[in-house]
């Protein structure tokens, strides 16, 4: 039986306390949710009881949720990228047996409904709780390392950025139970998302859980910004940075430029539904294609704040495994500030097919292949500096080489999708959807695992078990080619996107066969967590005291494993690229006394208070409880105040315990090295 | 059924290989504009393949000669620097791009929906003395509903024209943003409310062709599909005089009736249609509903919306 959506989100059941929550929002009619809900609800009991019967509240809230310390502010948002995947990935299983069910000639499983929720969600989550909490980790926990720093910039809001990031992706997570999630696409388009075409609470959660978490985006880009501009290690000239470091530049530049655009835009959306306006509708003198424009203005350079600090893991990994400086370095440096110039002016060819004239498709067309020169320099780069080297086939070598050959064929497929014409007959279709995932999966996703297995010795003081990690590589890389050329070819079979029932079986061999790919993507990412797992337990064997597992040659490597809080005892000199590398060579000896007292921020709650309450602000907003939304909007600008009272913001290390664990640090050295 | 799924998997490995083996119509239409379209998808792979494929050897050779277990290969730890690699790896790229815009470029201009056409098959110039076929569609929640000005009639997800004629396609929706497609035809343009985007195209070959919706607009998308007829010129004049014969006529209050959501519509034949409908369906004014867009908006900015 067909559910009365539109009846249960009516504003005739508003009530003064409620708002539009009713019984009736909680979808205990559909068995899939209802299961779904079951098994989180035992998961996360046993969870919450686990915690709560080992005493571990107090040790979380100390250690890690109150934390400012960058690298345990890392750690948690690669957590929440981990848990968000799972969510996202399910999102696509369900998606892919769909599809698989009803081009095989079945009815399907999913009604529109649902259907049309989870792409939605898939998408939304993959990029804005997958693969950016992942880059912001990433930046988080290497680049104050790399640049020989102790902390970020702003230590605290770097705590509350993370806590408004979780907060939106809690906000999407209780869609699901409470209520429903958008059915628009992913980037909610106008007039389908306006109030007359969505009138429930969906397109609300989108547009609180995305200003939430955009709020902690903006902010955390601004601070790691800051942090590469005025807190690199004395020496460490533009031109001696990390390339990794130079990309996580590169990447808050474009956060800081554009995330104001998306907030923006969606402000605008948010009157459009909440008060009458009419930027964006069809009447009243709105128009769409404005809102089109605004969000490609933050989504193409988006692309690039992803793509861009998977470039620098690769470099770092390629030229540490091959034992040989970067090739071009300068010209790497370039290609990077060109590409994040360029990713602001080819927003247009999002939407070729909208109608502008031959000249603007044209230029946008051009200006969009132009990325393609720098781009494509960087994977010369990157062959030239295999080219003589002594290339160690580790596992992120693995995924350096995968992403090579997967990364150049979805910029071949960008590229043809770049000219006008092609892209009349390519948009929207799946060979689009089997294109961005090209990339993004080629390119962003194995550049992160590349990235884990690299620097997880750094993070856990062992190294993380090859044989698991190797059958996860394999998973992934073949279930990413099973997955997706079939999609390819149905594109250009002319077969569009978001479609969940398909009248014509001689489809259903790529459906099936794509299904297949997904299967063994799960198994890729299964066999990544029991690789987590038996690494864990395997951690003495596996265990690296040197600080330098890979013989690497930037300055993380020339600290403890894991760093010590401060970072480094004494701030490095930087006398030349590859700074770690550079000392080595020179023979380097670690300083053992005269140790100072080291000045260091200090742990507060408000970050995690703060962002609370903004998260259920935003849930009595998207349920139209206003009495609830103005108290903790209150709520929020009395604990951001009191929080400027707050004058005990810093401490310092003595001299003494510094010494101590240098001491202790040196002596296992000296224990383990080989002799 | 797993025996099938690999002997499945295995048919579409080689259909990879050999692509012209699958029906992949997008690359072998039946109408002009797409089959340039599609030209031009070969001509850019191939262009592109000048820089991949070598990308493709040099990183197997690269990989398999300077492995660490290869004792015998040169080990240069210091070699980051060389002008002329440089000179070579920022040209090529920019060569091949410089060519590929120049081609972008022309047929951008030579394929822009808006223009009318310049040929009907590649060795058959357009008639003088015959005007295009004008097609208005709207876009509905979700069916298409055809205008055919020069017969008076209309149809509802059917949709028919001669073949080597051109066509002028004008399209506009009721309210959702939708993607006017037919891939044996021609490229697709958005059909949005209040505007009127332009889509010229000719179908050289007779046939029953897929049209559809490719953007997504809300949960009757899956179906918003319709067949496109290409017929000769006699045959669609016995397509156009049954439509005028088995119909009824489409005015604004039958149109607000079928404006009410619906999907997997069946056919509808018009055979007659009021005045300034498809006007006032793009300037949402239908049924007096509101002050015609056209009005409003002024001469100087009702280009869009302009009939």
């Amino acid at each position: 039986m067909a559910k009365d959506y539109a009846a249960i989100y009516s504003d005739d059941r508003w009530s003064p306390i409620f708002g539009k929550l009713s019984w009736d929002v909680i979808p205990w009619y559909e068995p899939v949710l209802l299961a779904t809900f079951v098994g989180v609800a035992i998961a996360g009991s046993a969870l919450l009881w686990w915690v709560t019967s080992k005493r571990l509240w107090g040790y979380l809230w100390r250690e890690w949720f109150t934390s400012i310390d960058h690298k345990k502010i890392g750690i948690m948002y690669i957590v929440l990228a981990l848990v968000m995947l799972v969510r996202g990935f399910a999102d696509a299983l369900l998606m892919r047996v769909q599809q698989a069910w009803t081009a095989s000639g079945g009815a399907g499983y999913l009604d529109p409904h649902h259907y049309d929720q989870i792409f939605t969600a898939h998408g939304m989550i993959m990029i804005f709780f997958v693969a950016m909490p992942f880059i912001t980790g990433f930046m988080n926990y290497l680049m104050p390392l790399q640049i020989g720093a102790r902390d970020v910039a702003f230590p605290f809001l770097n705590n509350f950025s993370f806590w408004m990031t979780v907060g939106g992706a809690a906000l999407v997570m209780v869609s699901l139970f409470i209520g429903e999630f958008a059915q628009t696409g992913w980037l909610a388009y106008p007039p389908l998302s306006g109030i007359q075409h969505s009138p429930s609470v969906g397109v609300d959660y989108y547009i609180w859980g995305l200003q939430i978490a955009g709020i902690g985006t903006t902010l955390s880009g601004i601070n790691l910004m800051v942090t590469v501009i005025k807190m690199r290690a004395p020496g460490m000239t533009y031109m001696k940075m990390p390339v990794f470091t130079w990309t996580a530049l590169a990447s808050n530049i474009l956060i800081v430029a554009s995330f104001p655009v998306l907030t923006a835009t969606l402000t605008l959306l948010t009157m459009d539904r909440y008060m009458g306006t009419h930027f964006f509708t069809s009447d009243g003198g709105g128009n769409a294609m404005m809102y089109i424009n605004l969000i490609w203005i933050w989504g193409h350079p988006e692309v690039y704040i992803l793509m861009l600090p998977a470039f620098g893991i690769f470099s770092e990994v390629v030229s540490t495994f091959c034992r040989k400086q970067l090739f071009g370095y300068t010209s790497m440096v370039y290609a990077t500030l060109v590409i994040t110039v360029l990713s602001y002016i080819v927003w247009l060819h999002h939407f070729f097919t909208m109608g502008a004239g031959a000249s603007v498709n044209a230029f946008f067309g051009v200006a969009t292949m132009i990325i393609s020169i720098p781009t494509g320099v960087k994977v010369f780069n990157w062959l030239f500096t295999m080219y003589k080297g002594q290339i160690h086939f580790e596992l992120p070598m693995y995924w350096t080489m995968a992403f090579l050959v997967t990364f150049v064929i979805g910029g071949m497929t960008g590229v043809l999708l770049a000219v006008p014409p092609a892209d009349f007959v390519l948009h929207n279709s799946l060979f689009l959807v089997a294109h961005f995932h090209n990339v993004i999966i080629g390119g962003v996703l194995f550049g992160l695992f590349a990235g884990i297995v690299y620097w997880f010795p750094k993070v856990a003081g062992f190294r993380l078990d090859p044989f698991w990690g190797k059958v996860s590589f394999w998973c992934w890389v073949i279930g990413f080619y099973v997955a997706f050329m079939p999609l390819y070819v149905l594109g250009l079979m002319g077969v569009t996107r978001r479609l969940s029932q398909f009248p014509d079986t001689s489809l259903a061999s790529y459906f099936n066969t794509a299904l297949i790919g997904a299967l063994i993507i799960a198994a890729g990412i299964g066999a990544f967590f029991i690789q987590l797992y038996v690494s864990f337990r395997r951690r003495e064997q596996l265990a690296d005291v040197s600080g330098d597992p890979w013989n690497a040659r930037t300055l993380e490597w020339s600290t403890a494993s894991p760093p010590p809080q401060y970072n480094f005892a004494f701030t490095p000199k930087v006398h030349s690229l590859d700074a770690w590398w550079h000392m080595k060579q020179h023979g380097f000896v670690r300083p053992n006394g005269d140790f100072k007292p080291i000045h260091m921020p200090k742990d507060t709650g408000a970050g995690f208070i703060i962002a609370a309450c903004c998260t259920i602000m935003g849930f009595a907003l998207v349920w139209h409880i206003w009495w609830m939304a103005a108290l903790f909007f209150a709520a929020t600008l009395v604990v951001c105040i009191y929080h400027t009272f707050n004058y005990d913001r810093d401490y310092h290390i003595p001299a003494g315990e510094v010494d101590a664990t240098e001491r202790a640090r040196a002596k296992q050295l000296v224990e383990t090295a080989p002799i | 059924m797993v025996k099938k799924y690999i002997v499945n998997s295995l048919l579409i490995l080689i259909c990879l290989f050999v692509l012209g083996g699958c029906d992949l119509v997008v690359m072998n239409p039946s109408g002009d504009v797409a089959r340039q379209q599609a030209s031009l998808i070969w001509i850019a792979t191939g262009l592109m393949l000048i820089v991949v494929i070598p990308v493709f050897i040099l990183v197997g050779l690269f990989a398999w000669k300077y492995r660490a277990s290869n004792k015998g290969a040169d080990y240069d730890p210091n070699w980051h620097h060389s002008t002329t690699v440089e000179i070579v790896m920022w040209t090529i790229p920019l060569i091949i791009i410089m060519i590929l815009s120049g081609i972008t470029f022309v047929a951008t201009h030579r394929l822009d929906p808006y223009t009318p056409l310049s040929r009907i098959s590649p060795d058959q110039p357009v008639p003088s003395e015959r005007d295009p076929l004008v097609i208005e569609v709207v876009a509905m929640k979700w069916k298409w509903l055809f205008f055919y000005p020069e017969q008076g009639v209309a149809t509802v997800n059917e949709l028919a024209a001669p073949v080597d004629r051109e066509i002028q396609f004008k399209i506009t929706s009721d309210a959702l943003m939708n993607s006017f497609f037919i891939p044996a035809l021609a490229g697709q343009i958005y059909a949005m409310s209040g505007m009127e985007t332009q889509l010229h195209a000719v179908i050289n070959e007779p046939g029953v062709y897929d049209g559809f919706s490719s953007n997504y607009s809300g949960h009757g998308f899956s179906h918003m599909k319709f067949k496109f007829l290409g017929f000769d010129d006699s045959g669609f004049d016995t397509w156009v005089n049954k439509v005028r014969t088995t119909g009824s006529r489409i005015d604004e209050p039958v149109y607000l009736a079928l404006e009410e959501p619906s999907t997997d519509h069946p056919v509808v034949y018009y055979s007659a249609v009021s005045d300034k409908l498809y006007h006032n369906i793009l300037n949402r004014c239908v049924a007096g509903r509101g002050t015609c867009i056209n009005e409003y908006m002024g001469h100087s900015k009702s280009k869009h919306a302009e009939h």
